[in-house]
Parts: C-alpha cells; structure tokens; sequence
C-alpha cells in the first residue's frame, strides 16, 4: 500500500483535499473537484514520482484514484 | 522597484525591443536573462546593461535546445517568474514572390518559438502558482500590411496563442498579455525607405514613430504586479493607428 499512500500524498497536494476523501472509487473531477488543468499536473506529478512517461491516451483512461493506482502499480512492477 | 525579486525570460534580448525591456527590467530590480542566437551581440549587450543579467545563446525554434536552456536557468536561478516572448524575425515578399520556405522561416521562429518557449516555462510558473507571460505580437498581426503576409499571419497566431493561454492559465495567477507596436524606432524599421514612412507617419494620428522606451514602459507594467488582473488582451502602441 506504500504505493497508494504515494499517490494519496500527491493528490492531497494537488487538489488541496482532505486524505479521508481520497478513496480508490474516488474521480478525480466529479468526487475531488479537479478541473482539466488539474488532472494534467496530477499526470505530470505522478510522472516525476514514478519516473515514468504516461501517454495522453493513457491518462485520459485514469479518471479515477484507483485506476491510477492500478496502473501505476503495473508499471512500476520490476 | 516593481520586479524585486523576480526573474525574467526574454527572448531576442540581444538587441533591438528585447534590450530596451531588459534594460528597463534591472532598473526595476529584476534578475534578467537574455536569450538569443546571436551570441556575440548578446554577450555585449549583457555586459553593456550591467547588473543581474545573463546571456544564454539559444534558437527558440530548436525545441531541444529550449528545453536544456529553460532547465538550466531554473537550476541556477530556481524559478522563472516573467516570460516575455520577444525573438522574432521578418522576411518581407509579395505572396507572388514568397516562397514556402519564406513562409516556414517566419513562422517556425515567430510562432513555433513562442510556443516552444512558452511550454517549456509554464510548468514551473504553474507548479508556483505565479507567472506573467507578456508576448510581442504587432500590430500587422491586427490590420495586416502587404508584403508581411508571412509576418502577419505569425503576429496574428500569437494573439490567438495568447488569449487561449490566458484561459487555461488564469486559474494558476498566471496572466498572458500580447502587445501590438505599431512603428517603433528600431533596426527592423530602420531599413524602411523615407517614401513608406511617410506614408505610415501619415496613418499615425500622433504624427510621430515610437521609441524602444515606449514599449519596455508598456511591457514592465504588463510583467508587474500592477497588471494582476488584466489578461488575454492585447494592447496597440501605436500612437493611435489601430483603434
């Protein structure tokens, strides 16, 4: 879970939410009042964390905290 | 001194506007780097202004050599406050005569390069929550001019370019401002034959060209905090021509 709390951290920061609001069934835009220039700079922080590259047709798919988390586990499987 | 503390970007600062505004911005207190792909006048013009000013050789159109510049004046100075997207170059033909490569030189550097060097800056204005873009359209970009379709058409992508930046950055406390000089003084209007201006100062209800001076005034206000709550305009400096 050190993964989630990661991810829980850098949406916290980001969309200035208290942690109890970030739940895997969270949307980003709907549930945590992210609006479109938000979500691109969750992308951007997620990338800088992980050290990834996420492809815009990728990102448009994470609409929800547990979808991010899903996919950012996948990729940072070794 | 209203740019205490700040930093500021500006392209084509080795001469011309870009000097002028750099020399206004270190009276004001600014940390001033100057970019351009002229490197012998850029480092003269920077040890001629003196202060807090800095040289960086870079083509805005080489989307490379931006980010790399971009990434190592942040490391040094740890932030970009102003961006003030001034390089630009003319090549003046009637359409009939203007090639296609007349056409993508002006455009690559006028427009591409206000893009490139815009994008690479605006994450760490965004990510800081403070930024003031100020970019030098011109007034042709507004009225057109023959011989300048070129030009023009580049002048009149950055104000399109500007008022969409202006709307997705206004949430950020970040403002974008084009301006529109009309006929200043400088290098790019020095080569104008008497009998075409004549002809323009005729156009010019205030009967007279405008200084370099005239338009560092107008940017510095545009780049301070004076202007917070002014974006997406674009402002003529034209001794009333375009009105």
């Amino acid at each position: 879970m050190a993964l989630f709390d990661d991810v829980r951290n850098i949406i916290v920061e980001q969309l200035h939410v208290p942690p109890e609001k970030v739940t895997l069934e969270a949307k980003f835009i709907e549930d945590l009042g992210a609006d479109s220039l938000d979500t691109v700079e969750l992308i951007m922080a997620f990338e800088e964390k992980f050290n990834l590259q996420i492809s815009e047709e990728e990102a448009q798919k994470l609409d929800t905290v547990g979808k991010a988390v899903t996919y950012l586990e996948d990729k940072t499987k070794t | 001194m209203v740019l205490e503390s700040k930093v500021a970007f500006i392209t084509g600062g080795a001469s011309g506007l870009g000097a002028g505004i750099a020399k206004k911005f270190i009276q004001e207190g600014a940390r001033v780097i100057i970019c351009d792909v002229d490197a012998e006048t850029g480092t003269k013009t920077a040890q001629q202004i003196e202060g807090n000013i800095h040289f960086y050789k870079m083509d805005i159109s080489d989307e490379e050599q931006v980010k790399k510049t971009v990434e190592s004046v942040v490391n040094e100075f740890s932030k970009i406050d102003i961006l003030i997207n001034n390089a630009g170059i003319t090549n003046d033909k009637l359409l009939l005569r203007m090639t296609k490569q007349d056409w993508e030189s002006v455009i690559a550097i006028n427009l591409t390069g206000t893009f490139l060097v815009t994008k690479a800056i605006m994450r760490d204005m965004i990510k800081q929550r403070y930024g003031r873009i100020v970019n030098i359209a011109s007034v042709v970009g507004l009225i057109g001019n023959p011989g300048q379709a070129n030009y023009a058409a580049s002048k009149a992508g950055i104000i399109g370019f500007t008022k969409s930046c202006a709307k997705e950055l206004a949430g950020r406390n970040i403002t974008v401002n084009a301006i529109a000089p009309g006929f200043i003084e400088t290098k790019m209007t020095e080569v104008l034959s008497d009998e075409v201006k004549q002809y323009y100062l005729k156009l010019i209800p205030m009967g007279k060209f405008g200084l370099p001076e005239d338009v560092a005034n107008l940017v510095l206000f545009l780049a301070s905090d004076q202007s917070s709550y002014i974006t997406g305009q674009v402002i003529c400096l034209d001794g009333g021509m375009v009105m």
